[in-house]
């Protein structure tokens, strides 16, 4: 929704959400998802905002509040009511008027040492018996600066000064964010900082309503919470589709010609469209895949990028659409051939116009209002929190690769005449096991993310998918494609639950970017081979429409299962004998 | 700024905080009447007429005014 893509207006939100909350409700198909807020301060419309926000990325939360002030309470003792909430999340919203142990002037080095032991200890242990009771993603706040500075800039350094007292405590926040994979800062040091100290922190809504930060910055520090929240869910968006003339250089290379566009150290123009470039480069790094999307003649344009002061070059982008087309019609079909969705793209454009075409032709796609002015583009992307960053996994840093071997691979398949032919030719290899530790973080992102082929659209946090692991109860299989171009890495993940020896599929997906490459074929064999080594002889399998997985409806069909039952919502159960003469379905991994 | 435009706008602050076009304030319009403004409502409220009369409503005055009426009062008196 408009009124809440960054930059709001933050006062306008806090106004009317009651109206934007009535219109977001009429969504279709929105995730449930249970978060506990627990607060050191009042929390009230915190929630109410970051609903807003959630809302607008299709997750309909339902919440547990703690009473004012009871976070550490409400998980360090027994708690039936949060217990059966069965929360999905839980938000430490804490701030630094929860520290009572400040230091003093008259504190000696060891009595500070003590009291940073005292205040970090109590949150560590707070998050270590979250972890193990709740076994959910934890998000906490660090801490933001003190508001006044007894020692002035001394307090910086000093151990005595409460600033200094801060950064130290959140360095011990990051140190265990650093080792442990479920917990994530939500950042209110920078965010504070960002808004401006003195106006977040003005004492008025402490003393008058017991709010850690004025209220009119609650729709700021809502909106970074949300997105470390869907970040999480698995709704980022995965590509950054550009625009070229007064986008990633200055002036318009048809009529300028590839020697006059502004680009480089010599102007400052050319110095911010540098710095931007700088910036794409390094979105590319963390795994989101870039993309041209210009009108232009495709030799002339492509020169920009050839000029030897460009940092972004040509093949940095996955997929370019240079022509005269119009721009929604090249997002909607280079997501299609990336086999994404048009909404996990983002489009930045200089030109208002071009930025509400594509607003209005494609539902979904993220379109920055990121002006004209080339100084603000990389503040309107990175705010946005478009590609926030929670897990981070090797895959992401080769994701750009792997898309790329799969242009090549579309190449070489059009030489082919027989799609079996092509299909041997690329030399695949499939690693097919137990879940292992190594891959946690990709087999849990792939889980929270595949939407298409996703027979059951069942969510797991990482703690769970740990826990079916272990559990003698379940098969659990992961799937690494590999081929002659490259690896593709863990693409297809199942999980299966054994109830009176029947093995039931309660998870089944696999990345789009090895859609008809056997793979499905694969994991059905190795599915089979666990089963019968388990002396199970019957398979049940689940499809569960959402308004994205239409592809796999037939999949269970394909497979051999027999279809038991339909409802109306047109939910199906399949059942599949497993006989001795088994015969592998898959004919071009090699396994 | 005349107390009906005080009003005025003030009724607007009302719909669009409450969601509710069918709000008409009087003088004597209390929390009572509304079927939302609880103590957690005047907060948002207050910020909003704040920054409609791009006004600071001090401490002492934001939990003490009893009515529509004395909140006119104050954004008169603040806006001088």
């Amino acid at each position: 929704m408009k009124e809440l893509e960054y930059p709001f207006d933050g006062d306008e939100i806090i106004k009317k959400k009651k109206g934007i909350k009535k219109v977001l409700l009429g969504q279709e198909g929105l995730m449930p998802l249970k978060i506990a807020v627990l607060g050191g301060a009042t929390t009230n419309d915190i929630v109410k905002v970051t609903e807003l926000f959630l809302l607008d990325n299709k997750i309909k939360p339902i919440f547990y509040e703690s009473e004012y002030n009871r976070y550490y309470e409400d998980v360090m003792f027994e708690n039936e009511e949060l217990e059966e909430f069965k929360p999905e999340i839980i938000f430490f919203c804490t701030c630094n008027r929860n520290i009572t142990a400040w230091p003093d002037v008259t504190d000696g080095l060891p009595d500070i040492e003590k009291k940073l032991d005292y205040e970090y200890l109590r949150l560590e242990e707070m998050w270590n018996r979250t972890a193990e009771k709740y076994r959910c993603p934890i998000i906490q706040n660090n801490f933001e600066y003190p508001f006044y500075r007894l020692l002035g800039n001394r307090d910086s350094w000093d151990k005595r000064g409460r600033v200094n007292f801060i950064c130290r405590l959140n360095g011990k926040i990051n140190e265990y964010a650093e080792n442990h994979s479920n917990f994530f800062v939500h950042d209110i040091n920078y965010e504070s900082a960002s808004y401006g100290l003195e106006k977040w922190s003005d004492p008025f809504y402490w003393h008058m309503y017991k709010y850690a930060l004025c209220v009119p910055a609650i729709p700021y520090f809502s909106f970074n919470v949300a997105n470390i929240i869907k970040s999480v869910m698995g709704r980022n968006k995965k590509v950054l589709m550009l625009d070229m003339d007064n986008t990633l250089w200055g002036g318009v290379i048809g009529d300028d010609g590839e020697d006059n566009i502004e680009i480089g150290q010599e102007t400052p123009i050319g110095q911010t469209y540098s710095e931007f470039q700088e910036y794409v480069k390094s979105l590319k790094n963390i795994g989101v895949l870039l993309a041209v999307n210009s009108k232009n003649d495709e030799a002339t344009a492509l020169k920009g990028l050839e000029r030897p002061d460009s940092v972004l070059k040509s093949d940095d982008f996955v997929i370019k659409k240079i022509n005269w087309m119009p721009k929604s019609e090249n997002l909607v079909s280079a997501a299609e051939e990336l086999n994404l969705l048009p909404e996990s793209v983002v489009f930045a454009d200089d030109n208002p116009a071009e930025r509400e075409i594509v607003r209005s032709n494609v539902p979904g796609a993220a379109v920055p209002e990121i002006g004209d002015r080339p100084e603000s583009f990389i503040r309107i992307i990175d705010r946005s929190g478009f590609f926030e960053v929670t897990n981070f996994s090797e895959d992401d840093i080769s994701r750009n690769r792997m898309y790329a071997d799969n242009v090549k691979r579309s190449v070489s398949r059009n030489a082919f005449t027989d799609y079996g032919e092509y299909l041997k030719s690329l030399e695949m290899k499939g690693e097919i096991q137990h879940f292992v530790s190594a891959y946690m973080s990709r087999i849990s992102q792939l889980t929270n993310k595949s939407n298409q082929f996703n027979l059951t659209t069942k969510r797991y946090t990482q703690s769970e998918i740990e826990e079916a692991e272990k559990d003698d109860g379940y098969i659990t299989l992961y799937g690494k494609l590999d081929d002659k171009f490259g690896s593709n890495g863990v693409v297809s993940v199942v999980i299966g639950q054994i109830r009176e020896k029947e093995c039931h599929i309660d998870l089944w997906i696999m990345s789009c970017r090895v859609l008809k490459r056997d793979m499905e074929y694969a994991m059905m064999d190795a599915l089979v081979k666990e089963c019968m080594k388990r002396g199970i002889s019957r398979i049940r399998g689940y499809y569960y429409p959402t308004a994205k997985n239409a592809m796999v409806r037939d999949l269970y069909g394909e497979l051999g299962f027999e279809k038991l039952s339909e409802d109306p919502d047109g939910n199906t159960v399949w059942d599949f004998e497993i006989k001795d003469d088994y015969i592998r379905k898959n004919r071009y991994i090699e396994v | 700024m005349t107390r009906d435009e005080v009003f005025e706008r003030l009724t607007e602050v009302f719909r669009e905080v409450f969601d509710d076009d069918s709000i008409v304030l009087e003088e004597t319009t209390t929390s009572k009447d509304i079927e939302d403004w609880d103590s957690f409502e005047h907060i948002n409220l207050i910020v909003a007429v704040e920054n409609e009369f791009s006004i600071k409503v001090p401490m002492g005055k934001v939990t003490t005014m009893k009515d529509v009426g004395e909140m006119a009062d104050i954004i008169l008196e603040e806006s001088k």
